[in-house]
């Protein structure tokens, strides 16, 4: 068996395939990048229905009901009528940037299932490194957020694209801080090997990490309460306000694609990943994929939007200050309680946790803001 | 390096989510912050002031329908009673017991739709407007029964109303009175004490209670800003006089006041139409009223607490079948002077929900 030198584990999924298949790694690659694809829109069509109904149960109404039995074939009659939309392009935009923005948003999310372990060995490319390219690809998206703002030349477009920017930059530091908490149980930044450590889910040892990631993760995917790039009350659709036909489409898929790689990041850093009982690898990790989604759904359906100098005062006073402690305690236990019983540690994490929120909450208030003008 | 910067306009409506209609705020931003906001209106103009003047009094009141869409039983009730006081008609019992029931009916539906839009500013995916949009299904089921119509009910009539209830309605109204106070306490488990709805709305928007006094602010924005003013106790006009309720004011004058003065004059409607419900006797429902009225010479105003301040009606009177002037006094118009001394200063977000927390009604602005 040979090994080929890309920088991959030899632990890879691709490297305990059979070697002698016809066209080698490259075939393999081909062929699982197409199984990623499949499964990413399949997924993003069914998050599309699922969000609607729920959405709709939470709203005490129905939801899409009429396209095929529970409305399951809406998403496709959505997507033909994107397709079949004119696309517009605005006269005074930067035609160029314009049309490059939805492809710039959209890959990156892409890439990052290259690393995403759907069970032990299912992965494209089990990088030494997985948590670290995740956090530098998805950071990459805010770009093309940037570029539709500002090739629409629109105002909306463009205060949204700079709040976007703001925000995202922001968030992507108390989420790092809260990622290092995993990586620091874990002792490594592989994906399958943070998995192949939690024996107990992570969310057990570090259920304030849990919570600064999950919060940072809302915010970095745009959803409620942190929608304030889209905020349709107040910026129409935000930074996508001129767009229209399969580039709307793409902006559209992009949101649920991200919505599914952050579903799918916090089941492989804190809820254990494909490990579960009884069950295929498989089915766990969808079943995890699938909860962390409809708790996205019910904090979208539930929670008013923040205003954005509360999201920016929330990121740099309430979370990093806690991410920042959560990582220190983090750090002692590793070094002075290695020994000890799981059990303990997780009580204690957890009061601390409960502690540490009550306590910040007592001190930092987010509110106020006028001006004077 | 300190970059350069510089105000530019942002002009929201008159066609965006928030604007309540066709409003258009030509709003100065630097940054996120409001430097200035003009408002601009006049869009859904149609003139009603002067088509009136070619009506007959009677042939007015499906206007009146027009004026503030989300109460058209408030706006029926303030003309016809502007009517009766100008050419002296008198109202049988029942139909004040009648009136009272739906307007304060119609105070629920148009608090609801006030409340949620609210929430909708906030950011709040449609939610609580559809939480409260279901009660006020409920609302316009009971008008539907009585007069057949979901939205312009052109239910009152001078000196009475329309027609009697039909028998299914007194039923279903004490369903609903009953139901009415847990779906309030609903929404304020929901609602009152959310962190989020706290921090948008505290403090923000603070109209101050001389400036309120000074652009004659009335209904729940006067009362927010503790001017304990309703023109039901003030004066007293129908049977008002005959029931017990309170009147809630706000302290501060900020959104959040202007939110839970509107919450709390739920709760008293339901009170009073729970009165009204006891008290109601049976009897005609409309007096004697010639079929071409020509009052006497003369000017009259009159007017009622409707959900959304004080809603008056001056008639002029030349002693022909038609007014010969017809002016509308619209709370939403009179409220909405306020706005551009409430946002400025506050984020573009702020703005948003100040707006939404005057709660108006395009429809009654520009009438």
């Amino acid at each position: 068996m040979t090994t080929v030198e890309t920088g991959f584990n030899s632990g890879s999924s691709l490297a305990s395939l059979p070697p002698d298949w016809p066209g080698g790694y490259w075939l393999h690659w081909g062929v699982f990048v197409i199984i990623i694809l499949a499964f990413v829109f399949l997924t993003v069509l069914i998050f599309i229905w699922l969000e609607r109904r729920l959405i709709g149960r939470f709203q005490v109404r129905l939801g899409p009901n009429r396209a095929g039995p529970f409305g399951i074939l809406q998403p496709i009659a959505d997507a033909i009528k994107i397709l079949l939309k004119e696309d517009i392009v605005p006269a005074k935009g930067d035609k160029l940037v314009f049309w490059l923005a939805p492809v710039v948003a959209f890959v990156p999310v892409l890439l990052i299932f290259a690393v995403i372990p759907f069970q032990g060995g299912a992965l494209l490319a089990d990088l030494n490194i997985g948590i670290l390219y995740i956090v530098a690809v998805s950071s990459v998206s805010v770009i093309g957020i940037f570029m539709a703002g500002w090739g629409s030349n629109n105002k909306y477009s463009l205060i949204g694209a700079m709040r976007t920017i703001a925000q995202v930059i922001s968030y992507e530091i108390p989420m790092g801080l809260a990622i290092i908490g995993v990586v620091l149980i874990a002792g490594s930044l592989s994906l399958t090997d943070i998995v192949a450590a939690q024996n107990i889910p992570f969310i057990l040892f570090q259920p304030l990490g849990f919570l600064i990631f999950f919060i940072a993760a809302l915010a970095e995917i745009n959803r409620t309460p942190f929608d304030v790039m889209e905020a349709d009350s107040e910026l129409v659709a935000g930074f996508h306000t001129e767009y229209s036909g399969m580039k709307f489409g793409l902006f559209y898929l992009m949101e649920y694609a991200e919505v599914l790689a952050i579903s799918a990041i916090v089941t492989t850093l804190f809820l254990g990943g494909w490990r579960g009982p009884v069950l295929p690898p498989v089915l766990w990790f969808l079943i995890k994929v699938f909860a962390m989604f409809f708790i996205i759904v019910w904090v979208r359906s539930t929670i008013p939007r923040v205003r954005i100098d509360q999201i920016m005062g929330f990121a740099w006073k309430f979370l990093l200050p806690l991410a920042l402690i959560n990582m220190f305690i983090t750090g002692l236990e590793v070094i002075l309680l290695p020994e000890v019983l799981p059990w303990p540690i997780i009580f204690l994490n957890l009061a601390i946790a409960a502690g540490l929120v009550v306590l910040w909450s007592k001190f930092f208030r987010l509110g106020g803001g006028r001006v004077e003008v | 390096m300190a970059i350069k910067t510089e105000p530019f306009v942002l002009n929201i409506g008159p066609a965006h989510p928030s604007t309540h209609g066709v409003f258009r705020m030509r709003t100065t931003l630097d940054g996120e912050v409001v430097l200035d906001m003009e408002p601009v209106f006049g869009y859904l103009h149609r003139g009603i002031e002067k088509l009136a003047e070619t009506r007959t009094y009677t042939q007015n009141i499906p206007f009146t329908d027009r004026l503030d869409y989300l109460a058209s039983m408030s706006n029926n009730l303030a003309y016809v009673m502007a009517v009766e006081k100008l050419a002296g008609i008198p109202v049988p019992e029942r139909a004040e017991y009648l009136r009272v029931i739906m307007a304060e009916l119609q105070r629920l539906a148009s608090h609801l739709i006030a409340v949620g839009a609210f929430l909708n500013d906030c950011g709040a995916f449609m939610t609580p407007i559809l939480y409260m949009i279901r009660e006020r299904e409920k609302i316009l089921d009971l008008f539907e029964m009585v007069c057949g119509q979901r939205l312009t009910y052109n239910y009152m009539r001078i000196g009475g109303v329309s027609h009697d209830i039909p028998e299914e309605f007194l039923p279903a109204l004490g369903r609903f009175v009953k139901e009415m106070p847990g779906f309030i306490d609903e929404y304020d488990q929901l609602l009152a004490e959310n962190e989020i709805l706290l921090v948008r709305s505290k403090g923000v928007g603070i109209l101050p209670k001389e400036l309120a006094i000074n652009i004659s602010a009335s209904g729940p924005v006067l009362r927010a800003s503790g001017v304990k003013r309703d023109i039901r106790k003030v004066d007293p006009y129908s049977v008002y006089e005959r029931f017990e309720f309170d009147i809630p004011t706000g302290s501060v004058g900020d959104c959040y006041d202007r939110y839970w003065v509107r919450m709390q004059e739920m709760r008293q409607s339901t009170r009073i139409i729970k009165q009204a419900l006891e008290q109601l006797s049976s009897g005609e429902v409309q007096s004697q009223v010639p079929q071409r009225l020509h009052p006497p010479v003369g000017e009259v105003y009159g007017h009622i607490e409707a959900p959304k301040g004080e809603l008056g009606f001056y008639l002029v009177s030349d002693n022909s079948i038609a007014p010969y002037r017809f002016h509308i006094r619209a709370p939403s118009l009179i409220n909405l002077t306020a706005l551009r001394d409430m946002i400025i200063g506050w984020k573009l977000a702020d703005a948003i929900i100040i707006f939404g927390s005057i709660d108006i009604c395009m429809g009654e602005v520009d009438r």
